[in-house]
């Protein structure tokens, strides 16, 4: 049994502000319920199946039920950090193709900015059963990724300049998206200047820290075909989880490896065929692993692929992140999974901002990686493509 | 740079051998009896087998730097401590560790630096941790 073409997005809504003092993290994911269920004309009353992460207040999925007023017959909180929503889009897929639910709403909201809660580095470890032998004071995500950086710097000879590239290009898109948290273009020489937070990662390679949120809704086609809005048929999933392997970590790959092959196989495409890709660019390593393990190009080879604007939208490789991504425009909650989607959404609709929509965008890529890319993580991807009634 | 934190890390029943070969100045990872596969971090059975019986194992202790980074900033009291030297250590015996590389020299550790272990006394025992010293690694002279 396969999900392809079997769920359609209807809805796709990013909370437009990235400090958001004035309200809490439930308030937050009900606004962003409400804007993505406007979006394809439906209501909380249309709504039977439920997803959030494990930051969801409360009771997670339970809690959030009662808040919003739903009555969801299927609910799913699947936590890979920030992947979790591609996940969710997946299983959504799936609940919907099985019967279990037809309008399929997902959820995501955190105040890290203005809430106090930074991005946790190995203090998030708990009691978790490696606690304790990784107490090396990686404070923050930035030293985890930095750590793959430098060992794909050593293995392929990948350069601080083409990573910057990265952060060039997302920044180049953000200055057309008026809500971006960092809406000035900046130089390949402005991320080098940029102070060095975690060798060889400089501030410019980290993504922003903002408020906000964002939702998605998917339903099955019938339903889909009574409400006259364009949407993005999920054609294919793939997930995988990438941990310590009990000593024997590679640090130069992330699951997409396998994350992106079963996507691109359910969808019946290939890397090529890919017009547009939302990559979840935490940090610019981040973007350029994933890139590599899509099959976008080869591993190794990410650092030409990246360079000199080759994820510029018009006109580069692969355009990428036209909202300006996790690196400039927003990183709700410090996840950036939900934002790939919507943007790509945007995209397979024709309604991204038009200096950076791709002419004719059919067929896109959306993928989260969640978690640690050095330590463990969880990849998620989807292939999406446009749909009308 | 100051001296790193020394935090006292949770101990159990099943990883309790391990603190008390730090603090007798032994690396010990638990080996599997059936595959021979060094385990780390630190479990009771064997994750790659699912053999369950394992015979805690004195290692070298030496090892190269795997991939590194320095750490420019860090929050708690972790931030006195910057710039302060993370990394991946393969030991000798097969496994890779995520540790810390004590240095005054942080841009002298490179991918491919030979390492050797260190026994940290622990500073800071938070609740009430029975361990002792902790693992960290320096290069070798």
């Amino acid at each position: 049994m396969s999900i392809r073409g079997q769920a359609i997005i209807v809805g796709a809504y990013e909370h437009p502000r990235r400090e958001i003092p004035d309200r809490t993290v439930a308030q937050i994911h009900r606004e962003v319920a409400v804007g993505a269920l406007a979006d394809a004309g439906l209501t909380l009353a249309d709504v039977d199946g439920y997803f959030c992460d494990a930051t969801a207040p409360g009771f997670g999925p339970v809690s959030m039920s009662e808040h919003l007023g739903l009555a969801a017959r299927y609910v799913d909180s699947t936590e890979t950090g920030g992947s979790s929503y591609l996940a969710h889009v997946g299983h959504a897929a799936a609940a919907i193709v099985a019967g279990k639910c037809r309008v399929a709403l997902i959820t995501l909201a955190g105040r890290p900015r203005t809430g106090g809660a930074r991005p946790g580095g190995t203090a998030r470890l708990g009691d978790a059963p490696e606690a304790g032998f990784e107490q090396v004071g990686i404070t923050s995500p930035v030293g985890n990724y930095a750590l793959s950086a430098s060992r794909h710097m050593h293995e392929f000879g990948t350069t601080s300049e083409e990573l910057a590239w990265i952060k060039v290009a997302a920044s180049e898109h953000a200055q057309h998206n008026p809500d971006a948290w960092l809406p000035n273009p900046v130089t390949v020489d402005d991320v080098l200047g940029s102070p060095m937070v975690a060798d060889p990662l400089h501030r410019l390679d980290c993504c922003v820290v903002t408020d906000g949120g964002g939702a998605l809704v998917v339903v099955h086609p019938d339903v889909a075909r009574t409400l006259g809005r364009p949407g993005a048929s999920v054609l294919g999933h793939g997930e995988a989880l990438k941990h310590g392997d009990v000593g024997r970590i590679d640090l130069t790959y992330s699951a997409a490896r396998w994350s992106g092959p079963a996507a691109f196989a359910e969808a019946g495409v290939a890397p090529s065929d890919i017009q547009y890709a939302s990559i979840y660019d935490s940090f610019t390593i981040t973007v350029l692993i994933a890139l590599e393990d899509l099959g976008f190009c080869e591993k190794g080879r990410g650092g030409a692929f990246v360079a000199d604007g080759g994820l510029r939208s018009p006109g580069g490789r692969l355009p990428f992140n036209t909202d300006g991504g996790g690196l400039c425009n927003n990183h709700p909650a410090n996840r950036g999974g939900m934002t790939k989607v919507i943007e790509a959404v945007r995209q397979l609709r024709g309604e991204a901002h038009p200096a950076v929509q791709v002419p004719g965008c059919e067929l896109a890529l959306a993928h989260g990686t969640g978690g640690a890319l050095s330590t463990r993580h969880g990849s998620a991807t989807l292939v999406l493509g446009a749909w009308s009634s | 740079m100051s001296e790193l934190p020394a935090p006292g890390p949770p101990v159990n029943d099943e990883t309790a051998p391990y603190w008390a070969a730090l603090g007798q100045g032994r690396l010990d990872v638990p080996v599997c009896d059936a595959c021979g596969h060094h385990i780390w971090y630190p479990r009771s059975w064997c994750p790659v087998c699912q053999g369950e019986s394992v015979s805690w194992t004195t290692v070298s202790g030496r090892g190269e730097v795997y991939a590194r980074t320095t750490l420019h900033k860090a929050m708690g009291p972790w931030g006195a401590a910057a710039p302060f030297v993370v990394a991946y250590v393969e030991l000798d015996e097969g496994p890779r560790v995520l540790t810390n590389v004590v240095t005054d020299d942080p841009a002298a550790v490179e991918i491919g630096t030979r390492v050797e272990a260190v026994f940290v006394p622990v500073t800071d025992p938070e609740d009430g941790s029975p361990a002792t010293h902790l693992l960290r690694f320096t290069p070798s002279g």
